[in-house]
């Protein structure tokens, strides 16, 4: 009994420790949590929240971008006194334009009337013609929670006239500036017989007037990380924005420095008027200029230097000292010439050099009383070979063997073209294949064929990704500006012979002026980087 | 409806593919059909978005007429007296524009890119040294070497006034291995971009008509 009683005292005293313990635990841990919560108010969040307004930039400027076609403002400012700095406490720069109302009015309205870009005052959008989407369009639609588009359909002019009214009473100064500024908007839809039309809003001038802060606001139209000075904006509404800012048009800037809270914010003072416009000179292409002059006055010597009947060098090709062997081939197999002018248009340099090499090779056909094919892929080009056939047939005294129908028109399409030149090429089973001019990736398809079909081959391109087809199925490939030295070597005209000459002299300036420079950015590394500049031009 | 597109364009592909035996009466329709669709397409193409939505739209109909269109249109109506011999020769006038001002236009673009910016880009350090050690980085050294050594050796290949002999000849050498290098790469490149267009077109017959691919 007295042994049930004592262990029934020990379970209760190791109890009361085991409890004592587990209060003693609790403590400690309750106090732990506390001193963290305490190290904890010391947060980032805190120091966040406990930011200062930075400084706002000064010195912003806005002007129109030098040196491009219009479309584009840069705004220049120097850097916050916090960026870097003092509080150093700035992440970015949000670049604010000032835009009219009028432009969130249209674009709440974009599901059944699309949107405009600010101050530009037409807007134009097809819509069905169907009785239920037009009655969706006539019903007005809210706008701006005050401004409302109300689009009536008159009869007698076949046109919509777009009004706007204001709705919201409590805005009684707001209402004021807008029934002031903002007349009866006209939206003109000449009823074409086609099931879409084109609805045509005209926007009056006073939208886009500023500067006051009723009828419009600033909107972000992009960012700047901290350190930076400038910004150029061209897109027209907003960041998001894919069109670029219309010309001529007043816009007003500001800078707001940004902190690490969205909240914390300085803007700066607003700039403007300014408006974008395109230069009609590009200073920065002046070494293009000068590059141009030189290689200019070359051309001009050289071709009255093979005028006047100076012997130019021009070192053989291959691939065109071939050309007449092939004419030869063909005669003698008596069978056809196939010359591909490829996909270019006429107004394509390599289809030009091609076209004096058809002329070469139309005219030993015509001495040599061979057959010869012309397809076409480009009407145009069409229209210039057949000329150029014609008078080489004419110039080797045989125009009577001339036909319309060896130059002809196959299709526009790049590889319908393909599939019918390769069923020439299979059929007539050509004894030579001339491919010279622009090919892209029926280039490999052409050559190929040609080869199975057992043809000599000849090929030149300026294309450089379709040279190395030409080099495995051809038999010569002509590389790049081989093709135009081609074109030279063949005609012996002083203006081509000329002006490759003078190619070959620019060449040679070039590949001086790259090896000065390279000498000069490893030993005077400024200069050379000056002399550099001086190339890295852009277009 | 869906199915029946599939299965024509499942025949054309095949019979298209019918070339890589021989020339075939399968393959001549297909490409009889393929010629002929492609040819009508474009034309109406080309007469919609030109002379009717460009030209009859923006010149004829439009509230503001833009008449600098009529230009083209004239243009293009001069290209149209080929059809009568007599006054043939005045279509040259259209294509002597077209070809001048595609020429005029294009002059300061290729300078630029192909000649300016080319040697801007070869003017750089031969010696690359690493930010970060500053020691020399010799795989960037080497690097800036070969695009020296290949930019000069290819532009004394393309000279056209001096025979490739000695020296010179030498260096067009070179010249000829770096363009061979270079094609041989962009030949590799090409081939496998167009081995996914051979699996586009496999993809499509063993899914999307055979239903054996999911």
């Amino acid at each position: 009994m007295r042994n049930s009683f004592e262990k029934t005292r020990a379970s209760r005293a190791l109890l009361l420790v085991f409890v004592c313990l587990l209060l003693l635990l609790f403590v400690s841990f309750s106090t732990s949590v506390s001193a963290q919560a305490d190290n904890d108010s010391d947060t980032p969040a805190d120091s966040i929240l406990a930011l200062a307004a930075p400084a706002p930039v000064t010195d912003l400027k806005a002007f129109d971008t030098d040196n491009d076609h219009g479309h584009s403002i840069t705004i220049e400012w120097t850097l916050s006194a916090d960026d870097g700095a003092g509080a150093n406490s700035v992440i970015s720069y949000e670049i604010m334009r000032w835009e009219p109302f009028v432009r969130d009015s249209v674009m709440a309205a974009r599901d059944s009337l699309g949107w405009v870009q600010a101050r530009i005052n037409k807007f134009e959008k097809e819509i069905p013609l169907a009785e239920e989407s037009l009655d969706e369009v006539l019903t007005g639609q809210p706008v701006l929670d005050s401004l409302s588009f109300l689009v009536a359909y008159d009869e007698k002019d076949t046109s919509f006239v777009l009004t706007s009214e204001y709705v919201d009473k409590t805005l009684r100064d707001t209402i004021a500036v807008m029934q002031r500024d903002l007349p009866v908007l006209k939206v003109r839809a000449p009823l074409l017989p086609a099931r879409f039309d084109s609805l045509l809003i005209l926007l009056p001038k006073e939208y886009g007037k500023y500067p006051d802060a009723i009828i419009g606001r600033f909107d972000s139209v992009g960012t700047a990380v901290s350190g930076a000075t400038s910004h150029e904006n061209s897109s027209a509404v907003d960041s998001r924005s894919m069109g670029f800012i219309p010309d001529l048009i007043d816009y007003y800037y500001r800078i707001d420095v940004q902190t690490s809270n969205p909240n914390i914010r300085t803007s700066s003072e607003t700039v403007g008027p300014v408006q974008s416009s395109g230069q009609w000179f590009n200073s920065g292409l002046v070494p293009v200029l000068i590059a141009i002059l030189i290689f200019t006055i070359l051309t001009m010597i050289f071709v009255q230097l093979a005028k006047k009947g100076m012997d130019l060098y021009v070192r053989p090709l291959a691939g065109i000292e071939a050309v007449d062997e092939a004419i030869g081939r063909a005669t003698e197999m008596g069978r056809p010439i196939l010359y591909v002018l490829g996909l270019g248009s006429a107004a394509d340099i390599a289809t030009i050099a091609s076209f004096t090499i058809l002329g070469r090779v139309a005219k030993k056909v015509a001495e040599y009383q061979t057959e010869l094919n012309v397809p076409c892929y480009d009407p145009i080009v069409m229209a210039v070979a057949q000329e150029v056939v014609k008078s080489a047939f004419i110039d080797a005294g045989r125009p009577e063997a001339y036909k319309d129908d060896i130059v002809h028109f196959i299709t526009n399409s790049q590889f319908a073209y393909v599939g019918a030149v390769n069923g020439i090429i299979l059929r007539d089973l050509p004894a030579t294949n001339v491919y010279m001019g622009k090919f892209f990736a029926e280039s490999l398809i052409l050559a190929e064929t040609g080869a199975v079909a057992g043809s000599i081959q000849i090929a030149g391109t300026d294309e450089i990704p379709q040279i190395p087809f030409f080099f495995v199925a051809c038999d010569y490939t002509l590389i790049g500006e081989e093709l135009f030295a081609a074109s030279a070597y063949l005609g012996r005209e002083p203006q081509l012979l000329g002006s490759l000459k003078a190619q070959d002299y620019a060449k040679a300036v070039l590949l001086a002026s790259a090896i000065i420079g390279i000498i000069l950015i490893n030993i005077f590394p400024e200069t050379g980087e000056t002399f550099k500049s001086w190339f890295e031009v852009i277009d | 409806m869906e199915m029946i597109s599939i299965w024509i364009a499942a025949i054309l592909t095949l019979g298209i593919f019918s070339f890589l035996y021989k020339d075939n009466p399968l393959y001549k329709a297909c490409e009889a059909l393929f010629v002929g669709v492609s040819a009508a397409y474009w034309a109406i193409v080309f007469y919609f978005d030109n002379i009717y939505k460009k030209f009859y739209e923006g010149a004829v109909t439009a509230d503001e007429p833009d008449y600098f269109l009529w230009i083209g249109a004239i243009l293009g109506l001069l290209f149209l007296t080929r059809l009568i011999p007599k006054i043939g020769w005045v279509s040259r006038w259209p294509m002597a524009l077209i070809v001048g001002a595609t020429a005029g236009l294009w002059m300061v673009g290729y300078f630029v890119s192909n000649a300016m910016n080319q040697i801007g880009s070869t003017i750089s350090g031969i010696i690359v040294y690493d930010t970060a050690t500053g020691f020399v980085a010799w795989g960037e050294t080497f690097g800036s070497l070969v695009i020296l050594v290949g930019v000069l050796s290819g532009l004394v290949y393309f000279f056209f006034s001096k025979e490739h002999k000695g020296v010179f000849g030498a260096t067009a050498k070179v010249g000829t291995w770096f363009l061979m290098v270079t094609f041989g790469a962009s030949f590799g490149y090409t081939v496998m971009s167009r081995m996914s267009l051979l699996i586009g077109r496999v993809d499509f017959l063993l899914g999307d008509w055979l239903g054996i691919l999911r």
